[in-house]
Parts: C-alpha cells; sequence; structure tokens
C-alpha cells in the first residue's frame, strides 16, 4: 500500500463502512477490512484493475465518481474516500456534494498545483509544468481541473465543509511537517490530504 | 432410439415432496419431483452450500458426464475439486428447473388426476415457481442458509429470484450474463422458436407423443436461431468466416433446389446444434421453460422499484457480464448493478472482455474464472467458512 493511503486509512476508525471511489488495485480496501474490521466497497473505472480486485474477493463495481455516485441512498457510508481523482472529474463541485450526501465524512487527496516547482516552471519555462506528479503534457492529460490546496479550501468554504484535518504530502506519501501554515504547505506540498464533513 | 425411451432408461436422482407446491398461477402441482445433482461435502454446519442455476437447455448435470450425449457437464470445467467453483471446499447443488425434461416434474411426468403425461397441459410456471421448487430441495437437505447462488442466463434469473424471495437464505449471489427482466428483444426470439414448433406438422398441438412423433424440426429450428443470439458476429466470423464445407449432401438428395448445392459452414454447424438438441430435449418443455422466462420481469413481480426489493437485503452480489453478450447487455447488468447500488447493498460488477458472446458464460474465460474464484473466497472469507472440508 502506498504511504499515503496508510494516511488515508489512519484516518478512519474501526469498523467503519467505507466507499473507496477510484479504488485501483483495490490495496486499502483490503487493508481497511483485513486490519482495521471495515466494511469497505470500491467504485474503479478501469475495468482491469476491477476485475483484478474481484478476482482478490474485495467488493469492486466498474464506474466512475461523476455518474455513480448519485445513486447511493445518502449516509449510506460513514466514509468515503476520492484519491488522487479530484483534479480528473468532469464536476469536482458535485463530486464533493456526492460525497457528502452519501457519506459522513470525505476522504479527499489531490495533486497539488500550487507547488513551487511547478510555479517555477511556469515562470521560468513558460509553457506548462510537467513534474513527476504532473506528468502528462497537456492535451492528453487526465486532470483536466488541477488546483492548489489554497483554491480547495476556499471551495469547502464556499460549499460550508468542515475540515476536520488537512495534510500536506511528498511525492512519496510521506506527511510534511507544515500543519499550521497553509502558505508553506501550498508551496511545498506535492499532494494533500483533507478530512471534511458537513458543518 | 427416441428420446423418451432415453430418458425413461436414465435413472435421475431424484427427490420427491409429497405435498406439492401451489404454483403462482394457483394450480396445485402434487407430488413434486425434482432431479438434482450434488457434488462435495455438506458441512456439519451446512453452511457450505452452493446452488448452481441452469439456464434454459441445460440440466442438474453441471459437473458429470450428460446421460443421453455423453458430454462432459456443461460447466464441468467450472465446478470440482480445485476448480473456481471448488468442491473440496463447497458443497454444490446443482437441481433440473421445474418444468424441465431431466427427471423434475414437467411435460413429461404423469399428471396424478388423469393418470396421463401432462405433455401440453403442463401448467404456466414462473421463475418465482421455480425457485419455491428449489426451496423446497434445499429444505430437504436441511440447510437454512446457501452460501451462495450462482447462474448465468436464465439461471441468474433464478439467482435474483432467490435473493429476492429468500434474502435471508442467499449469503451471496451471483447473477451471470442475466438481467433483472426479459427483455422485447429476448421474448422476440423466443416468440420465433415456439412459432417453428408450432408450424411443424409433426407437432399435433402439443399432443405429439400420443402420436408417437416428434415435433424434430420445429425444435431443431427453434435450437437454431436461438443459437445464433447465444453467439456474436466476431464469433461467428472468426469460427466460420464465409467457408464453404466440403463434400456436403447435393441439394438434390436433401430435396432442395439446385441452389442450395454447397452448405456455407455456419450452416452446418447450426444443423447440428438443431439436430443433437432435439434428442435431449423434450418440445414442450421448451415452451413451458422460455414462456417462464417472458414472464420474468423482478420489479413487477414485487410490484416495486428494483432499488426496494433489494432494500434491506444483506446478500453479497457479484454481477458479471460479457462484452460482446447482445442477449443479456451489460447494459441489462449495469442497470441492476444501479439498482443494488440505490439499495445500498454490497455489489461487486465485472464486465468480461470476450468476442464470443452470451455463450461465453459457459465457455474458457481466464478473467472470468478468476471472478469467479475470488468473489467466492472473499465471501467464504466473510462468511467464515472453513478452507476444506472431505467427507469422513
Amino acid at each position: 500500500m502506498r504511504v499515503d493511503q496508510q494516511l488515508i486509512a489512519d484516518m478512519i476508525p474501526h469498523g467503519s463502512r467505507v466507499l473507496d471511489v477510484g479504488s485501483g488495485d483495490g490495496h486499502l480496501i483490503d487493508y481497511l477490512f483485513n486490519h482495521k474490521g471495515c466494511e469497505a466497497q470500491g467504485i474503479e473505472i478501469d475495468m482491469r484493475s476491477v476485475t483484478q480486485s474481484v478476482a482478490h474477493g474485495l467488493p469492486v463495481i466498474q464506474g466512475d465518481a461523476d455518474h455513480d455516485l448519485a445513486d447511493y441512498p445518502a449516509h449510506t457510508f460513514d466514509y468515503v474516500v476520492l484519491q488522487r481523482t479530484l483534479q480528473a472529474v468532469e464536476k469536482p463541485r458535485e463530486v464533493l456534494k456526492q460525497l457528502l450526501r452519501i457519506g459522513r465524512y470525505a476522504v479527499v487527496s489531490f495533486p497539488n498545483f500550487g507547488h513551487w516547482r511547478l510555479r517555477w516552471q511556469l515562470l521560468h519555462t513558460g509553457r506548462m509544468p510537467m513534474t513527476p506528479v504532473w506528468n502528462t503534457p497537456w492535451y492528453i492529460t487526465p486532470n483536466i481541473h488541477p488546483c492548489t490546496i489554497y483554491d480547495f479550501m476556499a471551495l469547502c468554504e464556499a460549499e460550508n465543509y468542515k475540515v476536520e484535518k488537512w495534510l500536506a504530502v511528498k511525492e512519496d506519501g510521506c506527511s510534511l511537517p507544515w500543519h499550521r501554515s497553509i502558505r508553506l504547505a501550498n508551496l511545498f506540498g506535492e499532494q494533500a490530504l483533507f478530512l471534511l464533513r458537513k458543518a | 432410439m427416441s428420446r423418451e425411451k432415453e430418458v425413461t432408461r436414465l435413472s435421475h436422482q431424484i427427490y420427491t415432496h409429497e405435498e406439492g407446491l401451489e404454483l403462482q398461477c394457483g394450480q396445485m402441482l402434487a407430488p413434486l419431483d425434482i432431479a438434482y445433482q450434488t457434488y462435495g461435502t455438506l458441512s456439519p454446519d451446512r453452511d457450505n452450500a452452493i446452488l448452481i442455476c441452469h439456464a434454459l437447455t441445460g440440466d442438474q448435470y453441471v459437473a458429470d458426464p450428460h446421460p443421453i450425449t455423453n458430454k462432459p457437464g456443461w460447466w464441468a470445467r467450472m465446478v470440482g475439486p480445485g476448480l473456481p467453483i471448488d468442491t473440496n471446499r463447497f458443497f454444490v447443488i446443482c437441481s433440473n428447473v421445474l418444468g424441465g425434461c431431466m427427471g423434475s416434474t414437467g411435460s413429461l411426468s404423469i399428471c396424478r388426476e388423469t393418470g396421463q403425461p401432462w405433455d401440453n397441459d403442463f401448467p404456466a410456471i414462473t421463475m418465482h415457481d421455480i425457485t419455491a421448487a428449489q426451496a423446497k430441495l434445499i429444505d430437504h437437505f436441511n440447510i437454512k442458509r446457501l452460501f451462495a447462488v450462482i447462474g448465468g442466463s436464465m439461471g441468474g434469473m433464478q439467482v435474483l429470484s432467490w435473493a429476492a424471495n429468500y434474502p435471508e437464505r442467499v449469503f451471496a449471489a451471483m447473477p451471470i450474463a442475466t438481467a433483472p427482466y426479459q427483455s422485447a428483444q429476448n421474448i422476440a426470439f423466443n416468440e420465433v422458436s415456439r412459432q417453428a414448433i408450432f408450424a411443424d406438422p409433426e407437432w399435433h398441438g402439443g399432443k405429439y407423443r400420443v402420436h408417437n412423433t416428434l415435433p424434430a424440426r420445429g425444435l431443431g429450428v427453434a435450437r437454431m436461431m436461438a443459437h445464433i443470439t447465444y453467439l456474436s458476429e466476431e464469433a461467428l466470423t472468426r469460427k466460420f468466416g464465409r467457408r464453404m464445407r466440403q463434400n456436403s449432401v447435393p441439394a438434390k438428395e436433401n430435396d432442395l433446389p439446385l441452389l442450395f448445392d454447397g452448405m456455407f459452414e455456419v450452416e452446418s454447424y447450426l444443423r447440428h446444434q438443431g439436430s443433437s438438441f432435439v434428442k435431449r430435449f423434450d418440445a414442450n418443455s421448451y415452451l413451458t421453460i422460455s414462456r417462464a422466462m417472458d414472464y420474468f420481469d423482478l420489479a413487477a413481480d414485487h410490484n416495486a422499484d428494483l432499488a426496494e426489493i433489494f432494500r434491506w437485503s444483506s446478500t453479497r452480489f457479484c454481477v458479471i457480464s460479457f462484452s460482446s453478450d447482445w442477449l443479456f447487455s451489460t447494459m441489462q447488468s449495469r442497470q441492476l448493478v444501479r439498482a443494488l447500488n440505490r439499495a445500498g447493498a454490497n455489489v461487486s460488477f465485472v464486465e468480461i472482455e470476450t468476442d464470443r458472446g452470451h455463450d461465453a458464460f459457459l465457455l474458457e474465460e481466464p478473467d472470468f474464472d478468476r471472478t469467479m474464484r475470488g468473489f467466492l473466497r472473499g465471501a467464504a472469507a466473510h462468511a467464515g467458512l472453513k478452507e476444506t472440508y472431505h467427507a469422513g
């Protein structure tokens, strides 16, 4: 399991009902079931990953965040996780709304477009930045809605979501020490991890 | 040897439920015979049973050779020791459906009131009746809760009926290549099959056995037509293309115009499918069961939205579709998955990539096997089943 997935798992209490949106290879739900006694399910867009997950005995359906969350009744889950996906969905605001409709809490991670290296590349070269995290050229990138940590916080405030916890995370998934300064996190955090609930 | 003699020669394993079964149409069917096969060992806690539901023209011989055709069981590659449905671990039950012609009460059975075979007077049955009959067999085994109910095509309709009618008796459900209702297109295909049977001069209004004949041509055509719907254009092209068969019988020997000298391979294949089918299947039984399929509409049966039916279900579902299946398309499976999501049920859903059409669920598809094995293993972990059960 990736280090940042461990950080997500640490936010989820034992025995919770969890939906992992964009569950990928299913490592997180596998971990949550085996180590935390959670009832965890997944949604994944890539059919190969879905087949692999179900073949490992994990409850996963093929689907995507934009279209399939609307089916679930309200308050079906305690936690809904959206890993590194928010920037790639059609309607991020609508997806967030769905997460907090069907779950009591939402755990959202996304790559931070405010990172200094991206700012520097754009300033210095005048072209779209390319980094290990943002590694696809603009014309084929699935990441159609990039945002910074500031942007995300502003959206949460506008939508009236309470940020219970937030972390800036390095590319390898280790958490960074800027727990107080959003400004520094926004400059040095390659990724961000948020725990939200409705205010 | 005629089919009838062959069938009476067979000795199926049968459970007779003397009290019988009251059908949805109101008629009482007593006694009720359910022919079945079992594989593996029932655990002392009776918690490791899997019910496999067969498709329209299947039967209970899921894993051992068919007594008429001597071909391997229809899912012999799926069910057995060490196979995805592992009989070292699970106790597998497969029964011939009510209305079938391999030993369960159906058109070939004797009606107690008249002392005559039912033939075409066999009452109309539904998926609900078929599963109710299976439930009598499960009661007979004194099994309170089935670990899993699995089936493809019409078998999948039975799986859904089980999950809807007996939610507390189904721990895991695998509806495969199926739909929550029979589509207009499928009813249309069934109707063509039935009309082919009715048009056969040997049909005699369904009393062909009294006339000592068989509507073999009609049933054969029904099977040929149905068989096309089980494949896909891609699979047909890959298997046969436009190739002609060498050394085919000259047209005049078959009483056909010269135009039909020579035969495409696909034609020859379909004829073979048709003629081998009539050796093992009864036309009246085909009509009864295909009609039960047409009646199937889970939501309408329960007079409710699909999601409402499964609202309180704790069953773990695994829905599987095949990308080139146009008879029971992925879209229909997805409809089911969405309803299960609306019900807040525990669902897995996989579409297997294949060009072999509806038939794929009976064929070698590695991803399908992996999914089957993995889902059952995962569900078994949740149900707390032991790794193996051996007799003695």
